[in-house]
């Protein structure tokens, strides 16, 4: 009976639900964590590499985070495959809005662009949805720095902090506890790991299964963006453990 | 031989265009504005094939309209400039080209400053500090490299088209009984009487 209704993306079950949508979402929610969070100062963005087996060369360019435009970068969570159709497609939008108007795109218009394709497919079909989330970090001068996040059905939100993939709940619910309006980059950085250390399987966080970018102002006043190697990703992991010491010692 | 010009000053940019409205060898009209506004703080003015002008002036204007509707921020000078020039270029190469040169004005709320683009029908797009079509080009020009200098005052600047007009009207074959005079700052658009 369940297969009348979730063969095509398109078709509404009795219930109003669209199911092929709802398995995307559900093929998310296993994938690598990604979280992004904004501070007044720039934005970070972390992703858990899922690393399969040791044997596995490690890739030259990233997998997880991404560079759409010179004023957006973004996290991905789900099937790899499907996510570099679609920032290939939003690359190509930006430099076509850069053509169009000698301006970096401004950031909902890039995101409502990449939704606007994702729609379709759960309006006019093919044969399955994308399966991927992301999460955008990127600064205009419309509205400074943003943070948005984006899902298979095509909806999108802006957010001070949200997380996509595995635990994510959990991790939602961590970022809510100890987000501030005021927070620094570097603060952010640090809750990122903190999140990341709670809700990844692993015990220990390692360099080799993060993908660590951060979106900022240079010295003058131009946004930039820096994608961390992972000597610099230590330097990081090793200030927040000794952070975390000396709170347990206080305690 | 419309005559277009204009300038950037301190914490603004003015235009003038002719108002004369000229078919075959008689003067239509006096009053007539060859200007468009394209939002709060960007105006468009236009010389050339008379139709092709309003037509194109306003396909424009309600483009950038739509832009703002559909994404909720203003259009910078610059971008909407160059939006226009792609416009213009495309329409170059179709088989019906627009016939029609332009000054693209604005003020720039984001860097607080007066921008002046020079648009002509081949598509071509300069930014400049002054900037003139038409044969009133050949009698303003000289005024401007000898009274223009950057961030001149509003004061200033208004003398300066007084010595252009004149000029104008002292050296050119052609009558032209009135000019439009407006401005771009932070409040947006309006238009200035220079007798005041």
């Amino acid at each position: 009976m369940a297969r009348r209704y979730d063969t095509r993306t398109t078709i509404f079950s009795p219930e109003g639900r669209l199911y092929q949508v709802e398995y995307a979402m559900e093929a998310i929610s296993q994938a690598g964590t990604a979280l992004g969070i904004l501070a007044k100062d720039g934005i970070v963005i972390v992703a858990e590499k899922k690393v399969t087996s040791k044997l596995l060369e490690s890739t030259t360019t990233s997998e997880k985070v991404y560079l759409l435009n010179d004023n957006i970068i973004c996290g991905v969570a789900g099937m790899t495959a499907d996510a570099n159709i679609l920032i290939n497609y939003a690359r190509q939008v930006a430099q076509q809005y850069l053509l169009s108007y000698d301006e970096d795109i401004p950031v909902e218009q890039l995101v409502q662009k990449l939704c606007d394709l994702k729609q379709g497919y759960t309006q006019f079909g093919g044969l399955r949805p994308y399966g991927v989330s992301f999460i955008y970090a990127g600064y205009d001068s419309h509205h400074q720095f943003q943070l948005y996040h984006s899902d298979p059905s095509g909806n999108y939100g802006g957010w001070k902090a949200t997380c996509i993939g595995a635990n994510n709940a959990s991790a939602q619910s961590l970022l809510k506890q100890d987000y501030k309006d005021e927070i620094t980059l570097h603060e952010a950085k640090l809750l990122a790991l903190k999140v990341l250390g709670k809700t990844m399987d692993t015990t220990t966080l390692t360099s080799d299964k993060l993908e660590f970018a951060t979106l900022h102002l240079n010295a003058e006043g131009k946004v930039t963006y820096q994608f961390y190697k992972s000597e610099e990703i230590d330097v990081l992991i090793k200030e927040y453990e000794e952070k975390k010491v000396a709170e347990d010692d206080r305690e | 031989m419309e005559c277009l010009f204009g300038f950037v000053g301190k914490d603004f940019v003015l235009t003038v265009a002719d108002a004369t409205s000229i078919q075959s060898i008689l003067v239509m009209k006096n009053t007539e504005d060859k200007s468009r506004d394209l939002n709060k703080h960007v105006l468009m003015l236009y010389s050339g094939e008379p139709g092709d002008t309003v037509q194109f002036a306003e396909y424009i204007q309600r483009n950038v309209r739509f832009y703002e509707i559909k994404n909720g921020i203003e259009l910078s000078p610059q971008a909407a400039s160059k939006f226009t020039r792609r416009q213009l270029a495309e329409s170059m190469r179709s088989r019906k080209p627009y016939a029609v040169n332009l000054l693209i004005a604005g003020y720039d709320v984001k860097t607080e400053s007066g921008r002046l683009y020079w648009i002509d029908y081949l598509g071509s797009l300069v930014e400049l500090p002054f900037a003139a079509h038409g044969y009133g080009m050949f009698f303003v020009m000289s005024l401007f490299d000898r009274y223009y200098y950057p961030q001149i005052p509003l004061d200033e600047a208004k003398v300066l088209v007084k010595k252009c007009i004149d000029e104008l009207k002292t050296r050119f074959l052609v009558n032209m009984a009135n000019f439009k005079v407006k401005i771009s700052n932070k409040d947006g658009i309006q238009e200035i009487k220079l007798d005041e």
